[in-house]
């Protein structure tokens, strides 16, 4: 039930964003969802792909730093409160979220939200115990 | 002028004087300094082979590594009993550069610091504000004793404390200022944004050192201080400041020659160059007692003549320093050299650490920048890691080096390699320019 994500760095200068894209796009690697998180001087882009060892591969011989990290995908209903209703069984079985974002594709009734937490393994088993929909990395690449 | 005996002896006088100082401290390194014995013999030289001066270029060199090789007290001449004084300057690779003062010692430091200040027409009626770093570093104690050799009035206010600076310079009258150039640019900035005018100062002279710096910053300096700005020169293996300093005219800084003896050589063949040649600093120190130093090498570039002064001053002046045969950098005074930066980024991890050290004057103070390029040992996805990992490379390096730096982390081959060697230094203060 863990997804790999890519963590690519970034400095804050133009251009370099789009140079990430570009070298997926010409590998023909579909991204299936990205957040940036940023400072000053630096970002981290956070990348789904459908393909993540090819991903970071080309992305490396292009001189890019890249970390792979597990996240896990959660499937929620796409109404007022399905978030809310998630958050608040990770608080329950007091998982702390370094960080999540959103997915870019969903279906007419449900959305993704991907989270990077501590202690991902205990994370999954206490999530799926308490019902709530994780999506395996196989779905998550071809959603 | 403080000392016109000695400064303006003839030429034969003084080599005289020289001769004899040179051959008394040879005697006395060979028998009292271990380290000076061993290197004699094997350069196969016996202390009664130096006769005069001219003797000088067969005694082999002492170099930085030597003093560090001998840390701390070994290359003294006499007994720790006799030392009063220890000052340091950090070095190379953490460990410091370490001399020692007999009483003797302080005294000439005071004299020739007491000649600088008289170079540049102060006597004991004017008021010197120190503000050189007090403690190890030379300069703040350096230029207090020989201020008050002088008979000057001495305010030891020590570096930083822009407000309180300005505040007594305008209160107590404060005729001479003695600081860094940065740090009298940075002030003349304080002042204007306080609203103070500098011109209602009683501040006539500045004797300016500890760090390079070019003719530009000389003219910008008297004119926003109005005043007249004095180069000097020294470092402390040698003595501190004093070594050298320049006079009215502005034109080279005279060595005090009767206490220490100048060279240029060949950076890369030890060979002794005549006057008007660039080339290496070296001095010998003659009359110290407890570090008298024989042939060091300061590694930095600079000229000299023995061309007479229109000041007077028989004693042969040096150009400003013109730049460094090494790759250490002064930063706001300090001596900073790249593989100090290097050795704290050995410490988080880093195996070929690439980096680079990128050096600025922004509003009159220097500025350290340091680019460290992200590996993917150094790399976290969380932002909090990466922003902890530049407070602390900043914060070792400020513990290291006594300084602050930037840090910015980079993309991995942000920095520019030639031929897969990284440039680590850019250096756009452009303080070795002449004009």
């Amino acid at each position: 039930m863990k997804v790999k994500q890519l963590s690519v760095f970034l400095e804050n200068k133009s251009g370099r964003l789009a140079t990430v894209t570009k070298v997926l796009g010409d590998n023909l690697i579909n991204i299936r969802a990205l957040s940036i998180a940023d400072t000053t001087d630096f970002g981290i882009l956070r990348l789904i792909v459908d393909q993540p060892e090819k991903a970071s591969r080309f992305l490396k011989e292009n001189d890019f730093t890249v970390s792979e990290t597990d996240v896990i995908a959660v499937q929620m209903s796409d109404k007022p409160g399905g978030l809310a209703a998630v958050l608040k069984v990770l608080e329950d079985i007091q998982i702390n979220i370094e960080y999540m974002y959103a997915f870019v594709g969903r279906t007419d009734t449900d959305a993704v939200v991907v989270f990077r937490v501590e202690d991902i393994d205990r994370a999954v088993d206490l999530l799926q115990k308490a019902g709530v929909k994780l999506l395996c990395a196989e779905s998550v690449y071809s959603f | 002028m403080w000392n016109p005996e000695m400064e303006m002896m003839s030429r034969s006088e003084l080599e005289k004087i020289q001769s004899q100082r040179l051959k008394n401290t040879v005697e006395r390194v060979y028998h009292n300094v271990p380290f000076y014995k061993k290197k004699f013999d094997e350069a196969g030289i016996k202390p009664e082979q130096i006769q005069s001066v001219k003797d000088l270029a067969r005694l082999p060199f002492t170099t930085k590594q030597d003093l560090r090789d001998n840390y701390p007290f070994k290359l003294f001449a006499v007994p720790q009993d006799e030392v009063v004084r220890i000052h340091a300057s950090s070095g190379t690779t953490g460990k410091m550069t370490v001399v020692g003062y007999t009483k003797h010692d302080i005294n000439i430091w005071a004299e020739v610091m007491a000649r600088t200040f008289g170079c540049g027409g102060v006597n004991h009626k004017d008021i010197i504000q120190v503000a050189y770093g007090y403690g190890l570093f030379t300069g703040g104690l350096g230029a207090h004793y020989g201020a008050e050799k002088l008979g000057a009035t001495v305010v030891p206010i020590s570096g930083g404390n822009t407000k309180r600076q300005l505040q007594i310079m305008a209160d107590f009258g404060t005729t001479v200022l003695a600081c860094t150039p940065s740090y009298a640019l940075y002030m003349a900035e304080s002042a204007a944004e306080e609203g103070i005018d500098l011109s209602d100062l009683k501040l006539r002279v500045g004797f300016f050192g500890a760090e390079p710096w070019s003719n530009n910053m000389r003219k910008e300096i008297e004119a926003k201080w109005n005043i007249k700005a004095f180069d000097i020169y020294g470092l402390s293996e040698i003595i501190g400041p004093g070594v050298a300093s320049e006079c009215m005219q502005q034109d080279g800084l005279h060595v005090c020659e009767d206490h220490f003896l100048v060279e240029v050589i060949d950076p890369n063949t030890g060979e002794v160059l005549p006057d008007g040649e660039k080339g290496e600093l070296v001095f010998t120190c003659i009359t110290k007692e407890a570090l008298p130093l024989i042939r060091y090498r300061t590694r930095d570039i600079s000229i000299i003549t023995h061309e007479p002064c229109a000041c007077g001053r028989t004693h042969a002046r040096m150009h400003r320093v013109m730049g460094r045969t090494d790759d250490m950098l002064i930063i706001r005074g300090v001596n900073v050299f790249p593989s100090q930066i290097e050795s704290v980024l050995l410490e988080i991890g880093e195996t070929e650490p690439h980096y680079q050290l990128i050096v600025d004057r922004e509003g009159n103070l220097d500025d350290l920048e340091i680019w460290v390029e992200v590996s993917e040992r150094l790399f976290s996805d969380e932002v909090r890691k990466l922003e902890q990992l530049e407070s602390y490379i900043r914060r070792e390096i400020q513990s290291t080096l006594g300084i602050s730096a930037k840090v910015k982390l980079v993309e991995p081959k942000t920095i520019a390699r030639s031929e897969g060697k990284a440039k680590r230094i850019i250096d756009r203060r452009d303080v070795y320019r002449q004009s």
